[in-house]
């Protein structure tokens, strides 16, 4: 008898990534059932591979019902534009650029020299597209495992007229009970992949078998090592004084801007390599890779307040 | 890695207990914490000159925490072990925060709960438990920290857990566990203490791995709240509907019979897709998308149950609500609306039955409202029936949010406790109320008439000339051709509102019959024209809710006409008699008049203007 419950009892039971795919799913049907004109952000980042994944998933078998959008800081790894087309091409999806270069070009944005890290920028160029798209809910890639300011972000993240965040005007969310309801002007960032952490993720992605940038895999490269980061030599970054190249192989934790963000060394070359490495690494992804966010212990929370994701 | 099960725990304790340096050393001890991470901390702690690492400061997360030295909202952690994967919501124990206390509590499984072993059980520790069993979380884990500063003593741990225990006999807490342990040594936290051999339980995380959550949810009654329907409208899937939505309860099979609410409408389950493609069997909490063997019109909102299995289907309900707006109060006469599982509904809160003291459990049965972290027991008037169960019987059908429409800020969470209260004494009343839509929707029946009703509600002091507006419009649309039918405040009163005087619970009683009468004949296809002083603004708000919750247009009319012309008109002599003291609550004399602050309509003076104006409301 006791055999017979527990054998019934296992049999409908969820894994943990089963769960977290399954509140995701929730929480993006949710956002297309009430919102007017939603927008998914994508980098071709691995955050952004799986939240895709998941809102194909949710709507399958029929398509995507938003577009996606691309804010492109013009510092790109071609690989990743690559992939990003390739991604569109796929799955029929429709693609928005949000152009950085562009804003640069029009003089909307002033930069100090051409390869400075256009991080910062980004928010100025997403704020703009989602004013023109009009749309009411963004929904970005952002995780509470990456660093601390997020840990306390919600799921659905109330934006008012300026695009600002106020950490302390937070709407409560309880059980699965969101709450969507804005003004005209006012919108929503919805992050469906909040309770992920790295290491869920690319389980997950493995498990699912989803194509990737190759980037994320190891690779030989020309990289210098800067203060720690170790920094691919391309054309948005000029070596250092007296910097020394190596030739190493590599793979990066995080796309973002190609002046700012740096790799690991690596050997995986294929997934369950790479999720071996995670689950032994002892330095979180942004603190590996993401100079800009090494500058102040408060640095996200700043960037977070003005707009960024 | 092998696969695993993901645990909630909602952690609560009191300033200074030692709560954040416990979460830190569970993601020490598990390896969830980062060199670059121990580093800047380290750098931090020596900064401030404390000889140890500060394991507080990695949950510490906003910089206005970390200058007040206080953990001010719900921050998520997590961490796994090779069992599981652990998502820790962790809210700060000090009394202002209830709130956060409760959001963090809504989804665990598990509540973690410190008691500062030099301190024993202190009112936060009873207020926590309190809240734990509100919310229902289903295990609950009283440690007893800084155990070090007790030198380790079996009789100090006792102790407490005998007060804890008689304490939570009161409650509703099924499952209590115990553990002491010293956070800052790692006493029982990760690994067996060595200082407390006398306590042959578990440490901490043992206990948080092996405890037993998979019959914590409903399985038995069958409940699919739709959330989306996919018709994918390509040739390959030409006839594809599915329901998406998330089990709430119970585990749906593929040849099950089903019933569709509000409709009733009956079916069979042809086929669940998941995100992971055809299963024979969704359960909570899996994402499911339902395909049904007829054809039946379901849309967002709608549940799908069993036939033999339904949940309470009512317009009213008692519930215990946490306020959670530090802006407003508890309101009775003003509308909010309310999510429950995938619907949204206007609803106005009848009454506050009485506030709860989390501290002693006593029931203020005179409190007049809920401010930010109140608790209390409402009962709530839905304008349309609800689909729910108790919360106690399942988290995901009764429970809610309520909004306030003005700012569209959640002001309260609330758990269903039972259907249908007696709005005057709260009593529960026996009743099996069913909902039976009409088989002809409103989009069907107006279209058939060639013509869509609607409600124009005129309101204003007596004399202003409302009746006179109201009578014309009538005339006018009815030779017209328009089905037409005035609702007279005066006439109204010898009838169905005979009953009723003027103080202002009557003087609502009659905004809300006639209120509902107008809906109906609205419903119906004809314009109701509504002639009522409705002096109060909240019962006529409440009726523009009742439409708006119906679909259906509703226009007020505000008669603006200044007192000293309606006192100059007195068609009925009552200003006279109110001069006179014969009468005492005429409206705008012993009796306000709450102007409405955003009218359709404040038609002109000149009547054939004022009627060619409502009828242009008309479109």
């Amino acid at each position: 008898m006791e055999e017979a419950t527990k054998a019934r009892q296992a049999a409908v039971e969820l894994t943990d990534l089963d769960t977290l795919e399954a509140e995701s799913v929730h929480v993006i049907r949710e956002v297309v059932a009430e919102f007017e004109n939603p927008v998914m952000l994508f980098s071709g980042g691995k955050d952004s591979v799986l939240m895709l994944h998941l809102a194909r998933k949710a709507f399958a078998p029929a398509p995507v019902p938003f577009p996606i959008m691309h804010v492109d800081t013009g510092h790109n790894f071609p690989e990743v534009i690559e992939f990003r087309d390739r991604v569109v091409a796929e799955h029929g999806l429709r693609l928005e650029v949000a152009s950085l270069q562009e804003l640069i070009d029009a003089g909307r944005i002033k930069v100090g020299h051409e390869l400075e890290s256009r991080n910062r920028h980004q928010t100025v160029a997403l704020l703009e597209a989602i004013q023109t798209g009009g749309y009411d809910a963004v929904f970005g890639g952002g995780r509470r495992d990456e660093e601390k300011a997020r840990a306390k972000e919600r799921v659905f993240s109330f934006r008012d007229g300026f695009g600002q965040w106020d950490p302390k005007n937070q709407r409560p969310e309880l059980w699965n009970l969101y709450n969507g309801r804005h003004k005209k002007g006012e919108h929503i960032r919805v992050f469906p992949i909040s309770d992920w952490t790295e290491l869920d993720v690319w389980r997950y992605l493995a498990r699912e078998q989803v194509d990737l940038p190759p980037i994320y895999f190891a690779h030989e490269r020309d990289v210098v090592n800067v203060e720690g980061l170790l920094m691919a030599v391309n054309e948005f970054f000029p070596l250092p004084e007296g910097a020394e190249v190596e030739r190493l192989m590599v793979r990066y934790r995080t796309v973002g801007d190609a002046t700012a963000t740096g790799a690991v060394r690596s050997e995986a070359t294929h997934y369950e390599a790479v999720i071996e490495e995670t689950a032994a690494t002892r330095i979180t992804e942004r603190g590996a890779t993401r100079g800009d966010d090494r500058f102040s212990e408060a640095a996200m929370e700043d960037r977070k307040k003005e707009g960024y994701f | 890695m092998a696969s695993s099960e993901l645990l909630r725990i909602a952690t609560a304790g009191s300033v200074d207990d030692g709560k954040s340096t416990l979460i830190g050393r569970l993601l020490h001890d598990t390896k969830a914490i980062f060199e670059d991470q121990l580093e800047s901390i380290e750098l931090t702690s020596q900064k401030r000159g404390n000889e140890q690492t500060d394991l507080a400061l990695l949950t510490d997360g906003l910089r206005a925490e970390r200058e007040q030295g206080i953990t001010i909202d719900v921050a998520h952690r997590y961490f796994a072990t090779p069992k599981r994967k652990f998502v820790i919501a962790d809210t700060p124990g000090h009394i202002q925060y209830t709130r956060n206390m409760v959001t963090g509590a809504s989804n665990a499984n598990l509540a973690l709960l410190l008691v500062d072993a030099r301190k024993g059980v202190l009112e936060q520790t009873r207020r926590h438990a309190l809240l734990s069993s509100l919310l229902r979380v289903p295990h609950l884990v009283l440690c007893v920290n800084k155990m070090d500063l007790v030198d380790y003593s079996e009789a100090v741990f006792d102790e407490i857990r005998e007060e804890f225990t008689a304490f939570a006999a009161k409650l509703d807490i099924t499952d209590l566990g115990f553990v002491p342990i010293s956070a800052l040594e790692g006493d029982n936290v990760v690994e067996r203490s060595q200082n407390m051999p006398w306590f042959d339980g578990q440490p901490l995380l043992g206990q948080l791995e092996d405890v037993h959550i998979a019959s914590d949810r409903n399985l038995v009654d069958n409940r699919f709240p739709v959330q989306y329907v996919i018709r994918p409208q390509s040739s390959e899937y030409r006839d594809y509907r599915g329901f998406a939505g998330t089990v709430a309860g119970g585990i749906f099979k593929q040849g099950d019979e089903v019933m569709v609410l509000p409709s009733r409408r009956q079916s069979r389950i042809a086929q669940i897709d998941t995100p992971n493609g055809s299963v024979a069997q969704a359960f909570p909490p899996m994402a499911a998308t339902l395909l049904l063997e007829d054809e039946i019109d379901i849309s967002r909102g709608d549940m799908i149950c069993r036939p033999t299995n339904q949940p309470t289907a009512n317009r009213r309900f008692e519930a215990m609500v946490c306020w959670f707006d530090e802006t407003s109060s508890l309101r009775t006469d003003a509308p909010y609306m309310l999510k429950q599982t995938t619907r949204w509904v206007p609803v106005e809160v009848e009454a506050l039955r009485y506030l709860l003291d989390v501290d002693t459990l006593h029931r203020d049965l005179e409190a007049e409202t809920l401010d930010v972290n109140d608790i209390g027991r409402i009962s709530v008037h839905a304008s349309s029936p609800l689909f729910f169960d108790e919360y106690r019987l399942n988290r995901n059908t009764g429970s809610f949010i309520l909004v306030d429409p003005t700012t569209n800020l959640t002001v309260a969470a609330g758990m269903i406790i039972a259907a249908g209260g007696d709005p005057a004494t709260g009593e529960i009343v026996a009743q099996d109320i069913t909902f039976h839509p009409s088989k002809l929707s409103q989009e069907e029946r107006w279209s058939a008439l060639g013509t869509g009703g609607a409600t124009i509600w005129l309101t204003g002091l007596s004399g202003s000339g409302k009746s006179t507006i109201a009578t014309a419009v009538e005339h006018s649309l009815v030779s017209g051709g328009r089905s037409a039918f005035m609702l007279d405040g005066d006439n109204l009163r010898h009838g169905i509102n005979s009953n009723l005087g003027f103080s202002p619970e009557d003087r609502a009683e009659n905004v809300r019959r006639t209120g509902e009468i107008a809906k109906i004949l609205a419903e119906a296809g004809n314009v109701a024209i509504v002639s009522l002083v409705s002096p109060y603004r909240g019962d006529r708000d409440r009726v523009r809710a009742i439409h708006e919750g119906a679909g259906i247009p509703f226009y007020e009319v505000h008669v603006d006409t200044p007192l000293e012309v309606c006192e100059e008109r007195d068609p009925k002599g009552l200003y006279a008699k109110a001069r006179a003291g014969e009468i005492t609550d005429l409206t705008g004399i012993g009796s306000p008049y709450e102007e409405p602050p955003a009218p359709e309509l404040v038609p002109d003076a000149d009547l054939e203007t004022a009627v060619r104006q409502v009828i242009g409301l008309l479109g």
